[in-house]
C-alpha cells in the first residue's frame, strides 16, 4: 500500500472537492509519480492558479504557491529561473491555463522552460458554479451557456505541441495507473512538459448535461478514450468525439534555464 | 588610464541610474515587457544583469512579468519590474498579491500622460493615486518619487531596502522627464551604499510561521527550497499561511498588514524641508515638478519673499504630520503637479483647513515651468 500520508498536510484534510470529482485521483497519481522520481519534499515547488484543481497546493507538503487566476506558470517561471535545481510543478485547470492564462501557457512552451504542468481538464469552471470554459464541448450546457455552447473548443495538448513543448501527454482519471507513469515521465523530462488529465465534474458539468454521477462520468471517459497508437490508424471523423490518450510528444530540445546559464557562464569567462 | 574616481563620474539618464541603483542594491532578477518611456531599464538590464550572474526575462505580457517577479522573490532573489501607465494598470492584481502575501519586490513606473495609452512620450504625474490605491482592497505599499538622476540611483537602492525590510512591494515613480533627462552624477562606491536584506527566521522549519504575529509586525521570511516548506496564497490566511474565513483571524491579518507600514512611517518617510521663519507661503512639490518649484522659490527669495518648502521623496505613506505643521504656519500652500491635483487633495486633507491650498496643474504633456509657479507666488504675496 502506497504511503500517501508522507506527502500530505493531513491537518488540512478533508479536501474541498465534491463527491465524484476526479481531482483526488490525479492528486494520488501525482504523489506516486513524485515518489518514483525519488524527489525530496524540499526540492519540489508546486504552483497553482485559481479554481478547484488549484486548491491542491494547500494539501501537499512541498513548497507551495497558490497564485492569482491564470498566472501560475508566470510565477513558476520566476521560481524556476532563480532556483533551476528545484522541480517546479504547476497544477492548473482548463479555464485557468487556457483562457485567462493562455498567454503564459503558450509562451512557457515556446521557451521550453523546465516546468511540468498538470492540467486538470473538467470542461467547465467548477469553483465559480459551472460557467462555460474553452474546453466545454460545443452544444453542452453551462451556467453561461444555457442553450448549449456555441463556441469551438481548444485542443489543449495540441496547443502545447505547436508552441514547442518537449513533452505532451493526455490521460484520464479512469486510467490512473497509466496517468502516474505519464506524470513521472513529464517530471523527468528536461523542458516544458504537459500532462492533460480528463477529469469529471459531476456537480457543475455532469448534472447540467445529464451525464450521471462521478462513476458514470468516469465510465464514459473509458468508453471515449482511445490510445494514440490506435488513433493513428483512424480517420478524423472516427476520432470526432474520442479522447486520444498516451504520450503525444516526447522530444529532446534545448531547455531555457540551461541556455540562460550558459550565457552567464560565457559572459563570466569573458 | 582613468582612475576609479573618474570611472564613477558619469553622465546618464534616470532610467540608466535606476539600473545602476538596482544592481548596487543586489538585483538578481528582472522580468518586464516593452513599454515607453521605461524600456531603457529593460534594455540595459538585459545586457548588464547576466554579466553579474543575474537573470533577465522579457515576459509575454505585463501581468506575467509581475507574476515572475513575485515567484523569483519567493525563490530568494531581489526582484524588479519596470513599466509605464498601461502596464502599471495591468500589474495591479499581482501587485496586490505581493502586498497580501508579503513578497518583497520593486515596481518602477515611469509615468506618461494618461488615461489609457495617453501620451507615451510625454511626462505626467497622473499615477500618484494609482500607486497608492491601484489594486483592490486596503493594502500596504510604499511609493518613492525621485527628482534627479542621482536621486533615482539612491531611491532605487532604498526601494529594495524598504521592500526587503518590511516585506512589501515598493513602487518607484519616475516621470518621463526624470526617466530620460541626462545628468552628471558621481556613483557611490559599494561601501558607501547601505544594503538591507530580508530578515531570516531563527527557528527550525517545524516551528516556522511564514506569517507570524510578532512584536515587529514583520514576519521573518525564508526562501523556497531552503528546507522550510510553507504555503503562500493570495487568500486571507492565518499565521501558518493557509486560508481562513475566521473573522478574528481575518481582522488580525489585515490590521497587521496595514499597521506594519503605519507604525514605521517615521523610519520610511523621507523629505527635504526648507523652513523660513515668518513664511506665509508654502510649496509642496515632488518629482520633476519640484525642480521648477525650486527655481521659482530661488527667484522669490531673491525678492525677499519667504517660502516654506517641502519636497517628499517618499510620497506614500504621505508626510501628513510635516505638511500639517507647515499648514499651521503659512496662509497658502502651493501644490504644482502634472495632474489635476492628486497630491493637492492629500495636502488639503492633511492641513484640515488650517490654510488655503493653491493648485497649479498641467495635463497637456508639457512640464510646469518655474515662471508659472513664480507668478502664483507673486500673486499670493500681493493679496
Amino acid at each position: 500500500m502506497f504511503d500517501y500520508d508522507k506527502y500530505l498536510r493531513l491537518n488540512k484534510l478533508p479536501l474541498i472537492w465534491c463527491a465524484g470529482c476526479g481531482d483526488g485521483i490525479v492528486l494520488k497519481a501525482m504523489l506516486r509519480a513524485i515518489d518514483r522520481v525519488g524527489l525530496s519534499k524540499d526540492e519540489i515547488c508546486m504552483v497553482s492558479g485559481i479554481g478547484c484543481s488549484s486548491r491542491l497546493t494547500g494539501y501537499v507538503d512541498f513548497n507551495t504557491l497558490h497564485t492569482t487566476h491564470g498566472r501560475a506558470i508566470a510565477f513558476a517561471t520566476g521560481v524556476k529561473m532563480v532556483k533551476p535545481k528545484m522541480t517546479v510543478i504547476v497544477v492548473t485547470g482548463d479555464g485557468d491555463a487556457t483562457a485567462i492564462g493562455g498567454n503564459h501557457y503558450i509562451h512557457a512552451a515556446r521557451r521550453n522552460i523546465d516546468i511540468t504542468v498538470i492540467l486538470f481538464n473538467n470542461n467547465i469552471y467548477g469553483m465559480t458554479g459551472g460557467q462555460v470554459s474553452p474546453t466545454t464541448p460545443t452544444g453542452y450546457r453551462a451556467s453561461t451557456a444555457p442553450y448549449g455552447s456555441v463556441e469551438n473548443t481548444f485542443n489543449i495538448s495540441g496547443l502545447a505541441e505547436a508552441a514547442g513543448a518537449s513533452f505532451v501527454a493526455r490521460g484520464t482519471v479512469y486510467d490512473a495507473i497509466k496517468l502516474d507513469r505519464m506524470i513521472e515521465k513529464a517530471i523527468r523530462k528536461k523542458g516544458f512538459s504537459v500532462v492533460e488529465v480528463m477529469t469529471p465534474c459531476p456537480t457543475a458539468f455532469g448534472r447540467r448535461n445529464r451525464l450521471g454521477a462521478g462513476v458514470a462520468m468516469i465510465k464514459q471517459l473509458k468508453e471515449d478514450s482511445i490510445s494514440v497508437e490506435k488513433a493513428a490508424k483512424m480517420n478524423p471523423e472516427e476520432l470526432n468525439s474520442k479522447i486520444v490518450t498516451g504520450i503525444l510528444v516526447d522530444k529532446d530540445l534545448p531547455e531555457y534555464t540551461e541556455n540562460y546559464q550558459k550565457l552567464i557562464d560565457q559572459l563570466k569567462s569573458g | 588610464m582613468e582612475t576609479e574616481t573618474e570611472r564613477r563620474i558619469r553622465v546618464m539618464t534616470g532610467n540608466e541610474a535606476c539600473v545602476e541603483g538596482a544592481i548596487a542594491a543586489g538585483l538578481q532578477f528582472y522580468a518586464g515587457y516593452p513599454i515607453t518611456p521605461s524600456s531603457e531599464i529593460a534594455e540595459v538590464l538585459s545586457y548588464a544583469l547576466p554579466k553579474v550572474g543575474g537573470k533577465f526575462i522579457q515576459m509575454e505580457d505585463e501581468i506575467g512579468s509581475m507574476g515572475a517577479v513575485i515567484g523569483a522573490s519567493l525563490a530568494g532573489a531581489k526582484a524588479m519590474t519596470a513599466t509605464s501607465g498601461p502596464g502599471f494598470s495591468l500589474k495591479q492584481e499581482n501587485l496586490g498579491y505581493a502586498s497580501m502575501a508579503e513578497i518583497p519586490c520593486v515596481i518602477v513606473n515611469v509615468m506618461r500622460g494618461g488615461p489609457s495609452t495617453g501620451l507615451p512620450t510625454l511626462p505626467s504625474q497622473g499615477d500618484m493615486m494609482q500607486a497608492r490605491w491601484g489594486t483592490h482592497g486596503d493594502h500596504p505599499v510604499i511609493v518613492l518619487v525621485p527628482n534627479s538622476v542621482r536621486e533615482v540611483f539612491d531611491l532605487t537602492v532604498r526601494a529594495f531596502n524598504l521592500a526587503e525590510k518590511y516585506r512589501v512591494p515598493v513602487v518607484l515613480l519616475l516621470d518621463e522627464i526624470i526617466g530620460h533627462v541626462n545628468e552628471k552624477l558621481v556613483l557611490p562606491t559599494p561601501d558607501e551604499i547601505e544594503v538591507w536584506n530580508r530578515i531570516k527566521p531563527d527557528v527550525p522549519p517545524e516551528q516556522y510561521l511564514p506569517y507570524q504575529e510578532n512584536d515587529s509586525d514583520i514576519p521573518p521570511f525564508v526562501s523556497f527550497g531552503e528546507g522550510y516548506r510553507f504555503h503562500v496564497t493570495g487568500l486571507v490566511h492565518d499565521q501558518t499561511g493557509f486560508p481562513t474565513n475566521n473573522s478574528v483571524q481575518i481582522d488580525r491579518l489585515l490590521r497587521r498588514l496595514n499597521r506594519k507600514i503605519e507604525r514605521y512611517r517615521d523610519e520610511i518617510i523621507e523629505l527635504i524641508e526648507e523652513k523660513e521663519e515668518g513664511a506665509k507661503i508654502g510649496v509642496v512639490a515632488y518629482g520633476s515638478t519640484s525642480r521648477s518649484a525650486r527655481r521659482a522659490i530661488i527667484w522669490a527669495r531673491e525678492k525677499g519673499i519667504k517660502i516654506h518648502f517641502i519636497r517628499p521623496k517618499v510620497i506614500w505613506p504621505f508626510p501628513d504630520i510635516e505638511v500639517r505643521a507647515m499648514g499651521k504656519a503659512v496662509d497658502y500652500i502651493i501644490v504644482p503637479e502634472l495632474n489635476f491635483g492628486q497630491i493637492a487633495h492629500e495636502v488639503e486633507w492633511a492641513v484640515r483647513c488650517e490654510c488655503e491650498v493653491v493648485k497649479i496643474n498641467r495635463i497637456d504633456g508639457e512640464p510646469i515651468n518655474p515662471q508659472q509657479i513664480f507668478d502664483v507666488i507673486m500673486e499670493l504675496t500681493s493679496l
